[in-house]
């Protein structure tokens, strides 16, 4: 494809007539190059690999595909990861926009320290925080023992499973309200206040509806983290089957059985789920961006 | 000018004002929420990587750290580090000249496909490798054949880390370098640069900062990839265990002082991580500032 693309961009002259190509003109070089380069890598990293999975979920008839897929246990662990998921996006939502809103609009002592470590679960790899994370949530741990004193245990349990999710989530919706929230124009909220809204009406109906689109965009950046993420929730979790397994962990589990294909099945819906996040995703931003006028 | 200057000042002086303002106590409430929620899931996890890891003395954390199955999970994760990162810089500058610079059908969705790693689930990242180099693999028998091995070896948690590690350096500069524009390439171009030479001195330095930044992200996340890796490494110890693997070894063996130890090594790098990204992030501020008010002053 990229030959034919540089092909067309050397023989277009500007006698011939304007043909429909995929790429517009421009003085500048490389185009076959660079775009030729980036779909043989990206084809052999990414695509072509990924393909291999859903032809491999392939292999089973479909009988056999859909008992892999409706299989109680699979279920079990579709429900924990969606439900944990969902649970941690929530709690990120809330927390999230109130952090963000305390970084923008108020000072306090250590602020940019803080503003700069909420970005430490992006850099921090998955199993410290698993381990971290479930040492500090045991019934003897410094948080989880409080928790135990109410009967209630976290770790090894969803709830253990929900913490992670938060744990590596937290930045998502932070991050995507703070830019917004700094750019909103003090003006309008002025008017607001002018015209006799109280404090609160003006963020419920003035700043909220504003800060919408980048706060839906976040969640769903921190449920689509969590639904794929493994490493710090198999320390957590205690990996119980029907209980407190998550689907990545089943298909480790098959893999380790050798059950290739019904890995690859099992894989296929994750990897689909994933695609249709993504796409909505973007679709969000797009909105958000053009909410925002950025 | 002076407007867009009066502007700003009453943009800050109006965020002071008593009709927009919060009274104190729902601020003070705010802040302490926002430092209550984030010791329990930031500051919390990161203090006891440290007092787990000295736990048991500073002669067993420097024994843990230094232990031969130590140093070569060290060692392994640096040499798939070294190797993910500058695949993806040279992936991610050809994917955005094109993409940045050009106009071609399909872009967007183009740019949708370059994210798919990040929503991918690291256990698939393994995975497909898996179904492609593993011994029931479409390239099975042929690899078994010929002697070549790819899962459980050093080539397979390459490759599990490149695909995790993919879009890091192509998203920093795509948004970047199509916000710059292609009028000073152009320039090059008609004044008779050749393309590598415009490359060097007008693309590259211009997007310097982005690209480490990029990097930074890149080698962090490749050092710590744990659930991709885990599928294709079979742990062996001394052969194909990283450090994020080894960690789990440890753990598991209830050697909890010493998996600390190790985990602190990787909470260190996420700290430099941060700081290094925060410098990145002021200095790139402070360029973009400079060139601002450069062009305000003409």
């Amino acid at each position: 494809m990229s030959e034919i693309a540089s092909a067309v961009l050397n023989t277009a002259s500007p006698f011939s007539k304007p043909k429909k190509t995929w790429v517009k003109k421009s003085v500048l070089p490389g185009f076959g190059l660079s775009i030729g380069l980036a779909a043989l890598y990206a084809s052999l990293i990414v695509f072509i690999p990924l393909a291999g999975l859903v032809l491999k979920s392939l292999e089973l008839s479909w009988p056999d595909l859909w008992a892999v897929i409706s299989n109680p246990r699979a279920v079990a662990s579709y429900q924990l990861t969606f439900g944990a998921s969902l649970a941690a996006a929530s709690i990120n939502l809330v927390f999230g926009l109130i952090v963000a809103w305390v970084l923008v609009r108020y000072e306090f002592f250590g602020k940019r320290v803080i503003d700069a470590l909420v970005d430490l679960p992006f850099a921090l790899p998955t199993a410290v925080a698993g381990i971290a994370l479930t040492a500090l949530y045991t019934t003897k741990g410094w948080v989880g023992q409080w928790f135990w004193l109410a009967d209630i245990k976290v770790a090894y349990t969803w709830l253990g499973v929900t913490v992670a999710l938060t744990f590596i989530g937290l930045p998502f919706v932070v991050r995507t309200v703070q830019p917004v929230l700094a750019d909103l124009e003090a003006e309008v909220e002025e008017a607001a206040a002018s015209l006799g809204a109280s404090r609160w009406q003006t963020f419920s109906r003035v700043l909220l509806p504003a800060l919408l689109p980048s706060l839906l965009t976040g969640f769903a950046l921190s449920f689509a983290r969590a639904i794929g993420e493994y490493g710090s929730v198999v320390f957590i979790s205690g990996n119980m089957p029907y209980k407190t397994e998550i689907t990545p962990l089943l298909i480790m589990t098959k893999l380790e059985q050798f059950d290739y294909a019904g890995a690859a099945a099992l894989g296929t819906v994750m990897l689909v789920f994933s695609f249709v996040l993504l796409l909505l995703i973007n679709l969000l931003q797009h909105w958000s961006h053009k909410r925002t006028g950025g | 000018m002076a407007g867009a200057i009066s502007a700003l000042n009453k943009r800050k002086t109006g965020a002071a004002h008593a009709a927009t303002n919060e009274s104190t106590w729902v601020r003070v409430t705010l802040i302490s929420v926002a430092l209550t929620f984030l010791a329990l899931f930031l500051f919390l996890p990161l203090v006891i990587v440290f007092t787990e890891a000295f736990a048991k003395g500073a002669q067993v954390y420097f024994a843990a750290i230094t232990e031969p199955a130590a140093a070569h999970a060290i060692k392994l994760t640096l040499i798939a580090a070294g190797i993910a990162v500058p695949c993806n810089v040279i992936f991610g500058l050809a994917a955005a000249w094109a993409i940045a610079k050009f106009d071609f059908r399909g872009k967007q969705f183009v740019i949708t496909l370059i994210d798919l790693p990040f929503a991918v689930s690291p256990v698939i990242a393994g995975l497909i490798y898996m179904l492609l180099f593993g011994r029931q693999g479409f390239f099975g028998t042929w690899l078994g054949d010929h002697d070549i091995q790819i899962m459980f070896a050093v080539p397979g948690i390459v490759l599990a880390t490149v695909f995790i590690t993919f879009p890091f350096v192509a998203r920093e500069l795509i948004p970047l370098m199509q916000e710059q524009g292609k009028e000073q390439e152009e320039a090059a171009i008609t004044l008779g640069a050749s393309g590598w030479k415009m490359f060097w001195r007008v693309t590259l330095p211009s997007v310097k900062w982005a690209l480490l930044y990029g990097m930074i992200l890149c080698n962090a996340r490749a050092m710590g990839e744990f659930g991709a890796v885990s599928v294709v490494s079979g742990k062996i110890r001394e052969q194909t265990n990283t450090l994020p693997l080894h960690i789990e070894i440890l753990y598991n063996e209830y050697q909890f002082a010493a998996a600390f130890a190790v985990a602190s090594l990787l909470a260190l790098l996420a700290l430099f991580t941060l700081v290094l990204k925060s410098l990145l992030e002021w200095k790139a501020a402070r360029e973009h500032e400079l060139a601002v008010r450069a062009a305000s002053a003409q």
